[in-house]
C-alpha cells in the first residue's frame, strides 16, 4: 500500500498541507509504516487537493477534494480496511478530463516525484541527453528537431530548430549562452509554473540538448519572483543533476560541459519578451531593443544565445527519445504535436490541459473542460492574455493550431485559455487588458506609453456611460498606430484584445455608449439596482447589508432601493434570497 | 508606467529617508560585488532584508559597488517587485489576473478594502496589513485567489475573505 498527495501551488492553496498533516497524523497513530510520497499538479485543479492510494495489487485509487476528515474515513476504510470510500473517489466522468488529454510535455507531471532526480531518471529521463553526446552530432540532433516540426510555445511560435541552428553557425568567440523564458508573465496562465514545479528535470534535460546542439556552455532560467515553489524544486534538481555528473565539466565522460544557473525575476510583463530579459538579466532596466540582431547573434553579454519557453523545452527530450517523427505525427500541416493549456475563468474543470494541436476550440472547452459553471450560455474564449484576443463562441469549431488561432484575431499565446460566460463583459474585458499594457509598457515607444493610455480612457468612459459616438472609430485608429508604432511585441499585440472585442461584440460596445446599458450586467456606473415589490418578503436582510443605508422598508413589508444613495456594490442581490434585486 | 505627479508621490514621500541597520548589506555586497548583472539580485536580496527598499541602503549600494544612484534607483523603480516603504506584517496579495478577474476579484477586493479600511498598496494603521494587488499568482482555476505571507487562499468570496483577515486579527491580538 502507498499513498501520494499532489503538492504543487493549486493543491497546496486548496489544502493540501492540512490534508497531509492529517494524514500523517492518521498513519503514525496507527502505525501502519507507510510513507506519503508526494507528486506535482497533475492538473486536475478543479479537484484538488487529490490523492493517491496504490493498493498493493497495482490497483490506483484517485481521492478529490480531499478535507481532514475525508482523510480519517480513506485511513480507517481504505487503507486498513481495503475497500475504497467511493463517495470521495474522483468520479468517472471527472477522469475523461485526463483520458481525452494526449500529454507530451506534461508526461511526467502528477507522475513522479518532482524533488527526486531518481524518479525522473527512471521514466526514462536524461536518456535523450545522454544519447545526444554520446551518439549524436549537433547537426543530428537539430536536424530531430527541424524533423518534429517543434515550434516554440512562449507565444510567436517560431520554428525552434531555426534558432538553434542560427545559435550553433553564430561566429565569433566563446561563450555560447541557453536562456529558458520562464517568465510566464500572461496573467491567467500557469502551465510553464506546474511543469516548473511537476517536472523541473525535462526542462533541464531540453536545455542541456539545446546546450549541446548550439555548443553552449551555461544555461540560465529567468523565473517569475511570484513563483517560490517551482524556483525551489528547480535549485533542487540542478544541485541533484550536478551529484549525478550530468551537469559540470565533461558530462558523462565526453567533452561537453555545461551548467545551469537561475535567476529570479523581478515583476514585469515585458520582461517576458527575449531582448527585454536579457536586459534585465545584465542587470537593467528590462526594455526591449530592435532586432536585428537577434539573440541568437547578439545575446546576453552580446554573446550568441538560444531562448525559448519552458514547454518548448519540455519537448525535447520527449522528441529525442521518440524520435522527431513521432512527434510530427500528431498535430496539422503547420503545427505538429501537442499543445499545454491552462484552461480557467468560468469553467466547470479548471485545470491543465495537454492536446494535439488541430483539434477544434469545442472539443477542449466542453469535452475536457465538462462546459460553463452552472451551465450558463458561453459567450467566447480569452486566448493569449493581454496579447491575444476574443473568440467568440461561434467559432468554437476553430481548430486550435498557430494559423487559425491567428485568423480569428486571437494568437495561440503560451496557453492561456480564459472561457467567458454571459456575466462576462467585454467592453470590461478589453479594459482590464488595457489596464494592463498600459501599466506594463516599458514607456520605451511613445506609441505604445501612450497609445494604450489613450485607448483605456476611452474603454474607462465607455464603461461608465460617458462613451461618445466615434469612439469605436478612435479605437480602431489607435489601434492601428499603436500597432504600427511600436518597437517590441507588447506595443504590437497590446490592441489585439480592444480590437476583436469590437470586432466581434460590436453591439455590447454600441449598447454601453448610446443606451448607457451593460448587457451583462457589469460596469457598475450603468446598472441601477431596484427592489421587486412582490417578490421581497421584507425580511431586512439586504437592508442591513447595505453598507451605505440606502435600503429602506419596515420588517414584513416590500422595501425600496434610494438611488441617490446607492453605490451599486451589488450585496443586496448577493444576499437576497428570494431573487427581488434587480439589476437593469 | 504609471503617471507619478501629485504631492503624495513627491521624491521625499515616496522614498522615505529613515535610518537603517546596513551590516547584513554588507554582507550581501561583499558577496555580489564583482560580479556584473548582478543589481537586480543584490536589489532583491536587500529587500528581503529590509522587507522594502530604503533609501539609505539605495545610496549605501551605489557607494560600494560603484554605480550611480540614478542607475540604481532607475532599475528598482522599473520592476513592481521592489517597494520603498516598509510594509505590514502581513502582506496580502490579492490576485487580479484574467481568471479572477472574470471571476469576481473586484468583489473581494471591495471586501478586504473595507475590512482594513485601507486600499491596494496601503498598509493598516497597526501596521500589520498591506494590501497588493497583483497579476496572477498561479492558481487561475481557484480563482479568485490571493496569498497572505506565501499561503495562498482559492476560491474566495467576499465573505471568506473577510474571515481569513479577520482570524489573523484574531490571533495577532490574542497573542
Ligand atoms: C510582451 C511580451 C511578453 C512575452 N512573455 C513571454 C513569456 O512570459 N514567456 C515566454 O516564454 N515567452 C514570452 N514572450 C515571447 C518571447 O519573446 C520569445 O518569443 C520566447 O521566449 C521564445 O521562445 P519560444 O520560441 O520557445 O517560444 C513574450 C513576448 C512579448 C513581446
Ligand atoms: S488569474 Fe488569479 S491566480 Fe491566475
Amino acid at each position: 500500500m502507498r499513498v501520494r498527495i499532489g503538492l504543487g501551488s493549486c493543491g497546496i492553496a486548496a489544502g493540501a498541507k492540512k490534508v497531509i498533516a492529517e494524514l500523517e497524523k492518521k498513519l503514525a497513530e496507527k502505525d501502519l509504516g507507510i510513507k506519503i510520497e508526494q507528486t506535482g499538479c497533475i492538473g486536475m485543479c478543479f479537484n484538488e487537493p487529490l490523492l493517491e492510494v496504490f493498493d498493493d495489487e497495482g490497483k490506483v485509487s484517485l481521492y478529490g477534494k480531499v478535507t481532514p476528515e475525508a482523510v480519517d474515513r480513506i485511513v480507517e476504510e481504505h487503507i486498513i480496511g481495503g475497500s475504497p470510500v467511493t463517495e470521495f473517489l474522483v468520479s468517472d466522468d471527472d477522469m475523461t478530463f485526463l483520458t481525452r488529454q494526449k500529454r507530451v510535455a506534461l508526461r511526467n507531471c502528477g507522475n513522479i516525484d518532482p524533488e527526486n532526480i531518481d524518479d525522473y531518471m527512471a521514466n526514462n529521463g536524461y536518456k535523450a541527453f545522454e544519447k545526444c553526446l554520446k551518439e549524436m552530432t549537433q547537426e543530428e540532433v537539430i536536424e530531430q528537431i527541424k524533423v518534429s516540426g517543434l515550434r516554440g510555445r512562449g507565444g510567436a511560435g517560431f520554428p525552434t530548430w531555426f534558432k538553434w541552428n542560427a545559435t550553433l553557425n553564430a561566429k565569433g568567440a566563446p561563450p555560447k549562452y541557453i536562456i529558458c523564458n520562464a517568465d510566464e508573465g500572461d496573467p491567467g496562465a500557469f502551465m510553464d509554473r506546474s511543469l516548473l514545479e511537476g517536472d523541473p528535470n525535462s526542462v533541464m534535460e531540453g536545455m542541456m540538448i539545446a546546450g549541446y546542439a548550439v555548443g553552449a556552455s551555461e544555461g540560465v532560467f529567468y523565473v517569475r519572483a511570484e513563483y517560490p515553489l517551482a524556483i525551489k524544486r528547480l535549485e533542487m534538481a540542478i544541485e541533484q543533476a550536478r551529484e549525478r555528473g550530468l551537469l559540470g565539466k565533461n558530462i558523462l565522460g565526453t567533452n561537453f560541459s555545461f551548467d545551469l544557473r537561475i535567476k529570479a525575476g523581478a515583476g514585469a510583463f515585458v520582461c517576458g519578451e527575449e531582448t527585454a530579459l536579457i536586459a534585465s538579466l545584465e542587470g537593467e532596466r528590462g526594455m526591449p531593443r530592435l532586432k536585428p540582431p537577434f539573440p541568437a547573434q547578439k545575446g546576453y553579454w552580446q554573446q550568441p544565445t538560444n531562448i525559448n519557453n519552458v514547454e518548448t523545452y519540455a519537448n525535447v527530450p520527449w522528441i529525442l527519445f521518440n524520435g522527431g517523427s513521432a512527434f510530427s505525427a500528431m498535430g496539422t500541416a503547420t503545427s505538429k504535436g501537442t499543445k499545454v493549456f491552462a484552461l480557467a475563468g468560468k469553467i466547470k474543470r479548471g485545470g491543465l490541459v495537454e492536446v494535439p494541436m488541430g483539434i477544434p476550440l469545442r472539443e477542449v472547452i466542453f469535452g475536457i473542460g465538462g462546459g460553463i459553471t452552472d451551465d450558463r450560455e458561453i459567450k467566447g474564449v480569452q486566448m493569449g492574455g493581454p496579447s491575444g484576443g476574443c473568440i467568440p463562441k461561434e467559432l468554437l469549431d476553430t481548430p486550435v493550431d498557430y494559423e487559425s488561432i491567428v485568423k480569428t484575431g486571437a494568437i495561440m499565446g503560451s496557453g492561456g485559455m480564459i472561457v467567458m460566460d454571459e456575466t462576462t463583459c467585454m467592453v470590461d474585458m478589453a479594459k482590464f487588458f488595457l489596464d494592463f499594457t498600459q501599466k506594463e509598457s516599458c514607456g520605451k515607444c511613445y506609441h505604445c506609453r501612450l497609445g494604450t493610455k489613450r485607448m483605456l480612457e476611452i474603454l474607462t468612459r465607455i464603461s461608465e456611460g460617458e462613451g461618445k459616438d466615434g469612439d469605436i472609430e478612435i479605437l480602431d485608429e489607435l489601434a492601428v498606430k499603436i500597432k504600427e508604432g511600436s518597437l517590441c511585441g507588447l506595443g504590437q499585440s497590446a490592441p489585439n484584445p480592444a480590437q476583436s472585442t469590437v470586432r466581434y461584440f460590436r453591439k455590447e460596445y454600441e449598447k454601453h455608449i448610446y443606451d448607457h446599458k451593460c448587457p451583462s450586467k457589469k460596469c457598475k456606473a450603468l446598472l441601477t439596482f431596484t427592489i421587486d415589490e412582490d417578490k421581497c418578503t421584507g425580511c431586512t436582510l439586504c437592508a442591513r447589508k447595505c453598507a451605505v443605508e440606502a435600503i429602506k422598508g419596515e420588517k414584513k413589508k416590500a422595501h425600496t432601493i434610494d438611488q441617490t444613495l446607492c453605490i451599486k456594490c451589488g450585496n443586496c442581490a448577493d444576499v437576497c434570497r428570494f431573487g427581488a434585486v434587480m439589476i437593469d | 508606467m504609471q503617471c507619478c505627479c501629485g504631492e503624495e508621490n513627491k521624491l521625499e514621500n515616496r522614498f522615505p529617508d529613515t535610518e537603517v541597520d546596513l551590516k547584513p548589506l554588507d554582507v550581501v555586497l561583499e558577496k555580489y560585488k564583482g560580479i556584473k548583472g548582478s543589481l537586480i539580485t543584490i536589489l532583491q536580496k536587500t529587500q528581503e532584508i529590509y522587507g522594502y527598499l530604503p533609501r539609505r541602503a539605495l545610496q549605501h549600494i551605489a557607494d560600494v559597488i560603484g554605480v550611480k544612484p540614478a542607475k540604481i534607483l532607475g532599475a528598482a523603480t522599473f520592476y513592481t517587485q521592489f517597494r520603498f516603504q516598509p510594509i505590514g506584517k502581513y502582506l496580502v496579495m490579492l490576485c487580479q489576473g484574467t481568471a479572477c478577474h472574470v471571476n469576481g476579484s473586484e468583489k473581494i477586493e471591495d471586501a478586504i478594502c473595507d475590512e482594513l479600511k485601507i486600499k491596494d498598496g496601503e498598509t493598516t494603521e497597526d501596521r500589520l496589513f498591506t494590501l497588493e494587488n497583483v497579476a496572477c499568482l498561479g492558481c487561475c482555476s481557484l480563482a479568485p485567489v490571493m496569498m497572505i505571507n506565501g499561503e495562498a487562499y482559492g476560491k474566495l468570496t467576499p465573505e471568506s475573505a473577510r474571515k481569513v483577515i479577520r482570524e489573523i486579527f484574531k490571533n495577532e491580538t490574542n497573542s
